[in-house]
């Protein structure tokens, strides 16, 4: 009897949580949508909107990797790069097919994700036999693969159907009016504006309740006890590769889907180090780190201001990297020090000490 | 301690976004205030009569990261000319302002420093340096019809949109110029390249070269490729030109790494003949450089700080006097830029009280009808596709300057 | 056949300077347990010390190497000791957070101070190219004095771990930490040693990185430190013989792969051939294996 109630409050528990998360996103959304309305947004924080969400659907993304699966992913910008690629190839090439924005745009969602999905099986079957900083160093070196092969891969269209070489421009051999769609370093450019914030916030809520859904369910469960202590889950006959690979795969598709977001949100697409080399990797992981690992509200939260953050310091130009590098050093001694904590620990528990005497 | 944090933290969350959202967004009802205020954290000097009557010009590249040096180049070239032009007394009797926004090379930073440069009230836009954020940029600015004149983007789409014009040459019309050139003045036979296949500048040339090569009677006996992560180490590259017998090396690539080649091909004993573009401009002032490696180099360039017309050394001693350093070609393509729209907006009679896209909407027109002598072209005139219409100079350094062929 | 030897002795040059590099990365991982990822950024100050001393004030390159090799030391300790310190008892990631921010601040302090133009370096080195063969083999000497010291560095670091107190007093911390202060290690006083003689060779290696490839700009050292890193874990990252190996083989890799493959997707089979190694040997070529206990 009591151990069932003690159950149902738990179950409460999480559900509140929950809803305080959608709660937030929602909110916001409201709350933005009504200043946008109302005029009182400026153009930068327009531009901004589908960023942030981007953003945010790496940085939950990657914290299912890092925080729920327990495993060091310095290459998660590799399978945004492998969703932004797929689904704007996909955008351009039946941009008169499919006429409808819409729809396209929804088929290129999905096949982002798709694709993703599949260079995270493809990356997660050899790379999670690995363990802790190997497993780490070598999903960078994914991560810097899939860029650097993405940046020598030449497509284009004709009437005969698409071309494809690696060689360069030239050796597709199309008819005089085909046209190049992935010029090898050059990239695409011209896909089709279609990301909207409103897009980007239910794609958000979707990622949402996949992470979370999966987080308490049995298979979240499997995957946090492989997490904590792996020979234990293997002890009692949990398929650690299963979850790890399952937790693995998803993360990539939601990157794929945060990619698809951008490719669509940006006429000129390349593979760089700045948008998906390991530098971008290493920012998603900070957005993690910063928000809480483990956390996804914390993350989401991070990742909306340490995207604004660089903006809005704009003003200070040459500074602001330095800015940056400075707070994230002082953010990570403030939260992890030893003398800090206990300073924390000592001023919040006479605060506690106040409350309960009052 | 742990959930009361957490709460701290959603709060924040909201606070944050909706303080961020009200204190940049003054929207359209203030948009002087809120320019005003943005004007005074990163605008740079130029008019000291900002207010009503002055033009708004915004500029935009990389002036941080590993491309920095272009972007500050061309910064510095614009805003010396917007110096010279306000101290003559402006644009038809007004101001210039001229704010400049780092992009850093990235297609998303260079929309977001275009939305901030609207916030702040942009009338035209000198910009972007760099070629993929001005594809990103173009598609934006033609939305907004804001006029645009990129002093150095150099890709074929660069100049896709009507309000689109561009200072440099294109791409494939250096490579084309280049096969040409070596062509016709029989420079060479066999012809190996190194190219940067991971940059658009480069590999826009090349590809164009390659195909009028074979109209030339060229041979290309080596055609190798590195990318911006792996750029300094060259010794495969040039052992391999080295080993096809190719009388001529062409480099269609940026100077700093066409200065490790030099440098490297010296170590190993390789001495063909260099042939370059305008990206090797700037090749003299690495600072440093032992400039006997580059001896004999050939390259098509619109500017050389050395050349002697009164034009050049004029800006080129200003140039030195303010930032300390010789400017190359891309502060002049910067310089030319911000010209080349005072002649446009004086011959459309544009003033500082219309609005951005009726701006647009006449020098759109009037960029076709001026001609303009610029530090990187005489008569340097615009057809409606955005295209200059300039001749490149071949020189070749000679004891260490440039020297006309 | 002789221009397969050039790639291969180009490979191991710069497989030489991976080396060093990975050296300091290696033992700084074997010690302190973490990946200090600004260790690349730390080359690239070296350099510039180098380029200070010796092309502005006109110095000898031995005094430019030595000032190097002192400021970075001091670098090194300076960022043990504020930055990494506190977090000895954080979790790995914090640290690692931590590590790319110091890498961050670095490059963007050189870029203040030194500006974003590209300088050319001016080599070191004066010994004169090896020819042989007639001329056919042209070994220059940035190659040849790169190899020798990267040689002598890790034959140095091998004896000084073996015969030295300070350097058993290194092998007792990286083995157990709380044990070896409990026979009077001052782990603290180590782990700062450590970081001092991995700062130390940075700036060696900026020296003769900068002489092979004479350039210099605020993000010299990143990739080098990313290829250094990936020879680390390659070799078996801990192991000073495994970084030495990993490093040359990683340049030999990547010089063949450039020149019989594709000179663009170089990167992209490095680290392809390090997934496989890994796959292989999952703790690289000389790690040891650790047995995980419930």
């Amino acid at each position: 009897m009591e151990k069932s109630m003690k159950i149902n409050f738990r179950l409460n528990k999480t559900l509140k949580s929950n809803i305080i998360t959608y709660g937030i996103v929602i909110a916001a959304y409201i709350i933005v949508q009504l200043l946008v309305n109302a005029g009182q947004v400026s153009n930068l924080m327009k531009g901004l909107l589908v960023p942030i969400c981007i953003y945010t659907i790496m940085a939950i993304s990657l914290n299912l990797t890092v925080g729920i699966l327990g495993e060091l992913s310095l290459g998660h910008a590799g399978f945004m790069c492998v969703g932004a690629f797929s689904s704007a190839l996909f955008s351009i090439s039946m941009l008169d097919a499919i006429p409808n924005a819409g729809i396209r745009f929804f088929f290129a969602i999905l096949i982002g994700a798709f694709f993703a999905a599949l260079a995270g099986i493809v990356v997660g079957i050899p790379v999670l036999r690995l363990r802790g900083d190997y497993l780490a160093i070598v999903t960078l070196a994914f991560g810097e693969i899939i860029k650097n092969v993405i940046s020598v891969v030449y497509i284009g269209k004709d009437a005969s159907g698409l071309h494809f070489s690696t060689k360069n421009a030239m050796a597709l051999n199309m008819a005089k009016e085909g046209t190049v769609i992935i010029n090898g370093a050059q990239g695409i450019t011209g896909t089709p504006k279609n990301s909207t914030f409103t897009i980007g916030v239910i794609l958000i809520l979707i990622t949402l309740v996949i992470v979370l859904n999966l987080i308490h369910s049995r298979s979240g469960r499997a995957i946090m006890s492989v997490r904590d202590n792996r020979i234990a889950a293997e002890s009692i006959g949990i398929n650690i590769t299963k979850y790890k690979l399952m937790a693995f795969t998803i993360s990539a598709a939601l990157a794929g889907v945060a990619g698809v977001l951008y490719s669509h949100n940006l006429s000129a697409l390349t593979a760089t180090q700045k948008n998906f080399g390991y530098n971008q990797s290493i920012m998603i992981l900070v957005f993690v780190v910063l928000g809480g690992i483990g956390n996804i509200r914390g993350s989401m939260i991070a990742a909306v201001l340490l995207t604004l953050l660089p903006e809005l310091l704009r003003g200070l130009n040459t500074y602001r990297m330095l800015i940056y590098a400075i707070i994230l050093i002082v953010m990570m001694i403030f939260n992890w020090s030893p003398k800090l904590i206990d300073l924390r620990k000592r001023y919040f528990h006479k605060n506690r000490a106040e409350k309960e005497r009052a | 301690m742990k959930k009361s944090m957490k709460k701290l933290l959603s709060l924040a969350m909201a606070i944050a976004l909706a303080a961020s959202l009200t204190a940049c967004g003054s929207g359209k009802t203030s948009e002087t205030t809120a320019a005003g205020e943005k004007a005074a954290s990163g605008e740079s000097s130029g008019a000291a009569a900002s207010g009503e009557g002055s033009f708004k010009i915004g500029g935009i590249g990389p002036i941080t990261g590993s491309t920095a040096i272009y972007g500050q180049a061309v910064m510095r070239g614009a805003e010396l000319a917007i110096e010279e032009i306000n101290a003559d007394g402006g644009i038809n009797g007004a101001q210039i302002v001229y704010n400049f926004q780092d992009d850093e090379n990235d297609t998303e930073k260079a929309v977001n420093a275009y939305n901030t440069l609207k916030d702040w009230g942009m009338q035209m836009l000198v910009g972007t340096v760099t070629s993929a954020p001005c594809i990103a940029v173009g598609a934006e600015s033609s939305n907004d019809n804001i006029f645009q004149l990129t002093p150095s983007g150099s890709a074929v789409d660069c100049a896709k949109f009507e309000n689109q014009f561009r200072v440099c040459f294109s791409d494939p019309n250096q490579g084309a110029a280049s096969a040409q050139y070596i062509g016709e003045n029989k420079l060479a036979t066999k012809v190996a390249i190194i190219y940067d296949s991971s940059d658009v500048y480069s590999s826009g040339i090349h590809d164009k070269f390659l195909s009028e090569a074979a109209n030339q009677g060229i041979e290309i006996v080596s055609d190798e490729a590195f990318t911006a992560d792996n750029n300094t180490n060259f010794s495969v590259q040039l052992q391999k030109a080295q080993d096809s017998g190719a009388e001529l090396v062409f480099l269609p690539i940026y100077y700093s790494q066409a200065a490790l080649i030099l440098a490297q091909a010296k170590q190993m004993g390789y001495e063909p003949q260099f042939f370059g573009c305008d990206g090797l401009d700037g090749l003299l002032t690495v600072e440093n450089f032992d400039t006997s490696l580059a001896e004999n180099v050939m390259l098509l360039t619109p500017f050389a700080a050395d050349a002697k017309d009164e034009l050049t050394q004029k800006f080129v001693t200003t140039f030195k006097e303010k930032y300390g350093e010789t400017p190359n070609q891309f502060a002049a393509d910067g310089y030319d830029a911000v010209y080349a729209i005072k002649a446009a907006a004086e011959k459309a009679a544009i003033t500082a009280d219309m609005d951005a896209s009726a701006i647009c909407d006449a020098l759109k027109t009037s960029m076709t009808e001026i001609s303009v002598n610029g530090l990187t072209g005489e008569n340097m005139k615009w057809s409606k596709d955005g295209e200059p219409d300039k001749a490149p100079k071949a020189v070749k350094i000679v004891n260490g300057v440039y020297t006309a062929m | 056949m002789m221009s397969f030897i050039s790639y291969f002795i180009n490979g191991l040059s710069l497989g030489s300077v991976y080396a060093i590099i990975a050296l300091g990365y290696t033992m700084v991982y074997g010690i302190a347990k973490m990946l200090n990822f600004a260790h690349g950024d730390v080359i690239m100050i070296g350099g510039y010390v180098v380029f200070t001393v010796v092309s502005t004030m006109g110095l000898g390159p031995v005094a430019g190497i030595l000032l190097a090799v002192i400021l970075c030391t001091v670098l090194g300790v300076v960022i043990e000791g504020v930055a990494y310190r506190p977090l000895r008892m954080a979790s790995p990631l914090a640290v690692l957070i931590t590590a790319i921010g110091v890498s961050y601040l670095l490059q963007n302090i050189a870029l203040l101070v030194f500006g974003s133009n590209p300088k050319s370096f001016t080599s070191v080195v004066t010994v004169p190219a090896l020819k042989l063969l007639q001329g056919k083999l042209i070994i220059s000497g940035e190659t040849i004095v790169t190899i020798i010291s990267c040689i002598i560095i890790m034959i140095g670091l091998t004896m000084f771990i073996k015969k030295t107190r300070a350097g058993q007093a290194m092998l007792a911390v990286s083995e157990d930490k709380g044990a070896a202060q409990l026979m009077g290690i001052n782990v603290d006083g180590t782990i700062a040693l450590t970081f001092a003689i991995g700062s130390a060779l940075a700036a060696v290696a900026g020296a003769l990185l900068c002489s092979a490839y004479p350039t210099l700009t605020p993000y010299t050292g990143s990739m080098p430190g990313i290829k250094a890193f990936v020879a680390a874990v390659f070799g078996g990252i801990g192991s000073i013989p495994g970084a030495f190996i990993g490093g040359l083989l990683l340049g030999v890799i990547e010089n063949l792969s450039k020149a019989y493959i594709s000179s663009q997707l170089s990167d992209a089979i490095v680290f392809g051939v390090l997934i496989v190694v890994l796959l292989v040997k999952p703790t690289g070529i000389l790690g040891k294996k650790i047995n995980e206990k419930v």
